[in-house]
């Protein structure tokens, strides 16, 4: 039963390499294999996630070679809920792209798209900086390959941009880790955070940086000021299905400052004690601000939406520069909502790209187009929950985050940032809807490009989905607080970990 | 032998970032492969620095290397190798569709751009 940790990753990597042999049959089979290999790891990551609330967290020693020698799985409740997350997500990234037909534009789309999920999977479920890192590269190398799908210049031109960015940052993390290693002599996080928690006075300055350049990859990944610049244009120019599933790429980043910096720089690191913190908050303060000014001056509507992941990765980041257990508790609902709102938003964008004919989703006045009603109002729902406006899950995640600022010192700029900006997005959705549906030129003859109904299922599956995420909030809160206790119980992470000889 | 390594990682980084800084596509290629060197080995000096010792158990020798950076940069290595050659492959393609091989995709006539030029044609 053990063995069941690796299944979320193994799954995905198998699969691909399935899909890749089956190449030469044909294409539909490709196409039925993928969808039933994400259904197939749904029901697994719901499986294991009862596991894991049923017998508490799984820790996978590969080959039983005994941590820190060895290579370590870690699946606690934090973790499977972002594998959980992750495949529902791409199951309606998936589910759209066989609707919309977006992935024959290429070769090898589902080959591709597994191996995103592996390497994604596999960052979420690692406990060691090294595998952290090649995980990394595995899900960055299928996302270059994918941010190409479909070829076109704008691709190239931001597919280099986003390449090299991401090359430098693997630099920089290895840089970090071989740092860490040289001083700690360790990879294992446990094991880092158990050395960290009695270094010597000399060597804290080292350890130190090492955090840092830590960060900014993690900042790279999640897109903090001032290394966003890579993502409206990457996000905006990929294929639809390609940028829903980016959607949770931005939440690695921040998984990762919470996993590894809440681990090893968490209340037993002595001087190092959360010293990370005001570069999260400040930082994330300032992209709050940066990204709202996108979100408004955006010319298209995709980039207006990559804008929209910039903001909750902003107010992520915030929640996190609180940090409290309650602060992280909204940082983890609100990280599950706008994962699943921007990815559906993304293919809502594509949709309304194509109802548009060559206007595409820029913001100029059109004649009438098909479908008016139906993605408008699919439009007004998807801006009231990535704006954050009740009913739907983003304002009570929101509500959360600003609920537990207020024991903060920095309570009145979060309040006015957060406030303001939030402003911001609503004034600049409206005016977007306001333009798309209802500022038609009425006299000119209608648009007349037309689309399959059935593309419409996987924008109102992810919606759904947040919905479920406010019917069960009460369920789903109290998970969160028992998973945002566990964060910053870094002492029994250590236990869970090592063996008992090794404490 | 460490102020050599150390002068040798520094000389690289350096390079590196003042190649990917520049805004053509192989320049940047080629600053992404000095700063891998560098990377590699800086992870390897993190063993610490060793002559002529074994990295695996054996009788009677007391004396060891880290194996673990070694595996480490061996990892790394066939990372950054595989990067570069999409990297390259990618700055191709971006030449062939966009028509030249400017970051941005758009040509330049600055200074600085005919200096290489210049340089090229030599």
């Amino acid at each position: 039963m053990n063995h069941m940790v690796m299944l979320p990753i193994l799954i995905p990597l198998l699969g691909s390499m399935m899909i890749l042999l089956s190449k030469g049959l044909s294409f539909k089979i490709q196409r039925t294999l993928s969808m039933i290999l994400i259904v197939l790891l749904v029901l697994v990551s719901i499986f294991a996630l009862c596991l894991v609330l049923d017998r508490g967290d799984f820790i996978y020693q590969m080959g039983d070679w005994k941590a820190p020698f060895g290579i370590t799985f870690v699946l606690d409740k934090l973790s499977i809920t972002l594998v959980l997350l992750t495949s529902l997500l791409a199951t309606g990234a998936l589910w759209y792209a066989l609707k919309s037909d977006s992935d024959s534009r290429g070769e090898n789309f589902h080959v591709l798209f597994h191996l995103q999920i592996f390497g994604i999977n596999g960052a979420f479920l690692t406990g060691d900086l090294f595998n952290l890192f090649v995980f990394f590269e595995i899900l960055l190398l299928a996302s270059y390959a994918l941010l190409l799908h479909g070829h076109g210049k704008k691709r190239a031109r931001f597919g280099i941009h986003y390449m090299v960015i991401n090359l430098v940052g693997s630099s920089i993390f290895l840089f970090a880790i071989g740092t860490l290693y040289g001083i700690l002599g360790t990879l294992n996080m446990a094991d880092l955070a158990l050395k960290i928690s009695h270094l010597s006075a000399d060597n804290t300055a080292v350890v130190a940086t090492a955090g840092l350049l830590l960060l900014i990859v993690f900042g790279l990944k999640a897109a903090m000021f001032p290394l966003y610049f890579w993502l409206p244009g990457a996000y905006s120019s990929a294929t639809a299905p390609v940028a829903a599933l980016f959607a949770i790429m931005t939440k690695i980043g921040i998984y990762s400052i919470i996993r590894v910096h809440g681990t090893l720089f968490g209340e037993l690191a002595g001087d190092l004690s959360y010293y990370y913190l005001p570069w999260v908050l400040g930082l994330g303060l300032i992209t709050i601000i940066l990204a709202t000014i996108g979100v408004m001056s955006s010319k298209t509507l995709k980039e207006q939406v990559a804008y929209l992941v910039l903001v909750s990765v902003s107010i992520l980041l915030i929640a996190i520069g609180i940090n409290t257990p309650a602060s992280i508790s909204g940082a983890i609902y609100y990280l599950m909502h706008s994962t699943l709102i921007t990815g559906g938003f993304f293919l809502l964008a594509d949709v309304i790209a194509s109802l548009r004919g060559e206007y595409k989703d820029r913001f100029e006045r059109t004649a009438p187009y098909k479908m008016m009603i139906l993605s408008g109002s699919l439009f007004f729902a998807y801006a009231i929950a990535a704006a954050s406006m009740p009913p739907f899950s983003g304002f009570l995640g929101k509500m959360m985050i600003l609920l537990s600022a207020q024991s903060s010192e920095w309570m009145f700029v979060i309040f006015a940032a957060v406030l303001v900006t939030g402003l911001g997005v609503i004034v600049s959705l409206t005016r977007t809807g306001t333009l798309l549906f209802y500022h038609t030129k009425n006299e000119e003859e209608h648009i007349d490009s037309t689309i399959d109904k059935d593309v419409f299922y996987p924008i109102l599956y992810l919606f759904a989905l947040s919905v479920l995420l406010v019917l069960f909030a009460n369920s789903i809160t109290t998970f969160i607080e028992q998973v945002s206790a566990m964060i910053f119980d870094t002492q029994g992470y250590i236990s869970k970990v090592l063996s008992k000889d090794l404490l | 032998m460490e102020i050599l390594v150390a002068l040798i990682i520094a000389s690289f980084t350096t390079g590196g970032i003042f190649l990917i800084l520049k805004g053509r596509t192989f320049p940047v290629a080629l600053g992404m492969i000095l700063l891998a060197y560098a990377v590699n080995l800086f992870l390897f000096s993190m063993g610490r620095l060793h002559i002529n010792q074994s990295a695996i158990l054996t009788d009677g020798v007391s004396a060891y290397a880290d194996p673990l950076p070694q595996a480490l940069v061996l990892t790394a290595i066939v990372i950054s190798f595989g990067m570069t050659a999409f990297l390259i492959v990618l700055s191709l393609r971006a030449r062939y569709e966009l028509g030249n091989d400017n970051v941005d995709g758009i040509e330049t006539d600055s200074l600085e751009d005919t200096d290489t030029q210049k340089k090229e044609n030599r």
